[in-house]
């Protein structure tokens, strides 16, 4: 067998983010629409990875924009979290759906 | 000083064959060092607390006694509460062998003598051990009982917290050594033993000591062992574990304290490097002898650190059954106040410590005398002397009791209906 | 090399079962344990593409860190015996269709464009088959080389500039301090409002 190539690294990235945004979609859960955040990054990641390998000429420049997505991520999940406990502890509840006092 | 080398020809290490057999080995010593350990803990156990441990199966100090427990363990009912999650219940354990065991794989046993060199060998090593904080999450909610939930999550909180430290620490000699890799920061401690990053500057010092402690904590032993705690939790997050899935939740506690053990020999106390010898015997016998020679001189190496490595986890025995346990509080209070704003502080001294007063030389009378040659020698030989005078110490008062306490049997006997205390 | 394909299509295979069965399980204690085993095969990926330090990261950030506190969160969101949070039929319809089309435009685009990859003289240029830190220890400290290699496929007589990424890193540094200060106090502790859910005050 050959080894794997660019578009295989490329289509399990994309089948990451396609899990992540139907993730996003469809959980009702304030912390499961968190994970399929995470899920999209990871997703992008390995696009930005697998292209730096492939591709010398960007071997650090992916790596080092791979890094940073990591470091946001993790960022933005804390955040995210922490919305979500004063939501909680406002209504009790982590649906998504009872989060409608701003509509209309 | 470091030589490019590799004990293992380069086209050997990457053929697969070699992950195989060394995946093997590493294994093997693993669960060989687990197997001592736990005869070594009953009998440190034993003695410190005036018993004897094990004495009857094996002969006289009970040698097979881990043998014994072993087949007990194996043979015992693979019960599963009703109320646990099934399949977050059953993966748990290997998520805590596998984390502790991957991080083998970069550790360097002797000169060449590693899994898989690795440029970043450290840093993996903390990114594996630090996985296994989530095999007591799902331990301790898969459990389905409130006590091994508890028990969890207290101790996902304590092992989360001592990363960091753990992590700042292990930069210390990372800065010292400028590089990652472990086979080179070890290479670089050669010679004798004042070369030791440990003698290498005050910095360093406190350094070890703190990691020390941050590792003992991440590896849930004691004076931290609240996710165990026997008089609290019953178990903790094992608690609803019996067999073999509690042995494989014990082998990888023993063997993350080994690896702990191995990364501040490596860092701190020269790895593989005897410090005896003004040269490794690998690389001299290399030199005269080639390939074959590394073999010969790496028979030499490899015990050296794992004597070393088993020294780290004896010491962390004996730790657990002289210290009372700390609360969760004063777990986190340690971490967060005392630390973490030490191990910051060693962070910028070693920075400053490199750069300037590490090139700060006078001349005294035709010898060179430097801050940091001062600072080597001098600590070097004040820790062999006071090793030195603590052992002849022991030696001293070997078998006298100090004054004023009275062992049991000094005591009148007491007669049988007397009440103590009663007049 | 005949470990490379196999050791990918396992990694690949264990990534993705996993991402599916984030999206699927219902529970999400367990949701939160396939995102780890998903989190963990991304690892084994940038293993496998040689950045070492990136794998690392990733375990010791995700794994470590992120995925704690992920749990943190479900555990400290619990109201009694996990309640399961289900999904109506059409909205899971919807959302299939929309997934499939979705990736069905994005393996596509894939595979129709012709990626400008390395040709083999270059890759042989790397004598190790991991990216030495340093190189990205030095990028990152705005450090630039001399003479930078690399040349922009398909196009002559450009040689590549070597980025420097200092200003991101120092600002990435100070985001993460404004990130910690405020999640501390946007979680910080308040007293629980007792309410019951849907009853409006």
């Amino acid at each position: 067998m050959e080894p794997a190539g660019l578009n295989a690294f490329l289509l399990l990235g994309a089948l990451m983010f396609v899990c992540g945004a139907v993730c996003m979609a469809t959980k009702r859960n304030a912390i499961g629409v968190l994970m399929g955040v995470e899920l999209v990054l990871n997703g992008a990641n390995i696009n930005f990875v697998a292209f730096s390998y492939f591709n010398p000429v960007f071997r650090i420049e992916g790596q080092v924009f791979a890094l940073f997505v990591i470091v946001m991520a993790a960022a933005e999940a804390a955040i995210a979290l922490a919305i979500v406990l004063n939501f909680y502890n406002n209504h009790s509840s982590v649906d998504v759906d009872t989060a409608e006092e701003l509509k209309g | 000083m470091t030589v490019p080398f590799s004990t293992i020809p380069e086209a050997a290490q990457n053929h697969w064959l070699w992950a195989i057999v060394s995946v093997n080995v590493l294994m093997g010593f693993m669960l060989a060092s687990a197997i001592f350990f736990v005869w070594l803990e009953r009998k440190v156990s034993g003695r410190i607390q005036d018993r004897l441990g094990p004495t009857r199966v094996g002969g006289k100090y009970g040698w097979l006694q881990t043998i014994a427990d072993g087949i007990k363990l194996l043979c015992k009912e693979d019960s599963i509460p009703g109320a646990a999650d099934q399949f977050l219940f059953r993966v748990a354990p290997y998520f805590a062998i596998c984390g502790t065991f991957v991080a083998f794989l970069a550790l360097p046993f002797g000169n060449g003598i590693v899994g898989r060199e690795l440029g970043i060998a450290v840093f993996f090593m903390l990114a594996v051990l630090s996985s296994e904080v989530f095999s007591v999450i799902l331990a301790g909610y898969g459990s389905g009982s409130k006590w091994a939930l508890f028990g969890g999550i207290r101790e996902a909180a304590q092992v989360v917290s001592y990363e960091v430290p753990r992590a700042i620490c292990v930069l210390i000699p990372v800065i010292v050594a400028g590089t990652l890799n472990l086979t080179e920061a070890v290479g670089q401690q050669g010679g004798f033993f004042w070369n030791w990053y440990i003698f290498h500057d005050p910095f360093t010092f406190i350094a070890f000591w703190v990691f020390f402690i941050c590792g003992t904590s991440s590896c849930k032993r004691a004076p931290f062992d609240l996710a165990e705690a026997e008089s609290e939790l019953v178990a903790g997050f094992h608690t609803e574990y019996s067999g073999f899935r509690w042995l494989l939740f014990f082998m990888a506690e023993y063997g993350s304290m080994f690896a702990i053990s191995g990364i501040a020999a490596a860092l701190f106390m020269g790895g593989w490097h005897t410090g005896l010898l003004p040269w490794d015997p690998a690389v001299k016998l290399n030199e005269l002898m080639g390939w074959p020679g590394a073999i010969l001189g790496n028979l030499i190496n490899v015990p050296v650190f794992i004597l070393k490595g088993w020294g780290g986890v004896f010491v962390m025995m004996w730790v657990r059954w002289t210290l009372p346990r700390l609360r969760i509080d004063q777990v986190m209070m340690t971490c967060l106040k005392y630390l973490l704003p030490i191990s910051c502080f060693l962070l910028i001294a070693i920075c400053l410590w490199q750069l300037v007063i590490d090139k700060l030389e006078w001349q005294v009378g035709g010898v060179t005398l430097s801050v940091p040659g001062l600072w080597k020698y001098g600590s070097a030989l004040t820790c062999v002397m006071l090793i030195i005078l603590w052992v002849l110490k022991l030696l001293r008062t070997r078998g006298v009791s100090p004054p004023g306490v009275t062992g049991w049997a000094d005591k009148a006997p007491v007669m049988a209906g007397t009440m103590v205390g009663v007049k | 090399m005949s470990l490379q394909p196999f050791l990918f299509y396992t990694v690949a295979a264990l990534t993705g079962l996993s991402a599916i069965m984030v999206v699927v399980t219902q529970n999400i204690v367990r949701a939160a344990a396939w995102l780890l085993f998903s989190l963990a095969g991304t690892a084994g990926i940038y293993f496998l593409l040689g950045s070492d330090f990136i794998g690392a990261t990733q375990l010791i950030v995700y794994v470590g860190g992120t995925l704690v506190l992920v749990v943190f969160g479900v555990m400290l969101t619990a109201q009694g015996p996990f309640v399961n949070l289900k999904t109506g039929a059409g909205e899971w319809a919807m959302s299939l269709i929309v997934g499939v089309a979705l990736y069905t435009t994005l393996a596509v685009s894939t595979l129709v464009t012709a990626w400008p990859t390395s040709t083999e003289e270059s890759r042989l240029r790397d004598e190790r088959s991991s990216t030495n830190v340093a190189l990205l220890g030095q990028a990152l400290m705005g450090v630039k080389e001399a003479t930078p290699q690399g040349m922009v496929p398909g196009v002559n007589n450009v040689v590549r500039v070597q980025m420097s990424y200092l200003l991101p890193f120092e600002i990435v540094s100070v985001h993460l301090l404004v990130v910690l200060i405020g999640a501390a106090y946007l979680a910080r502790a308040k007293r629980r409002a007792h309410r019951l859910p849907g009853v409006t005050n």
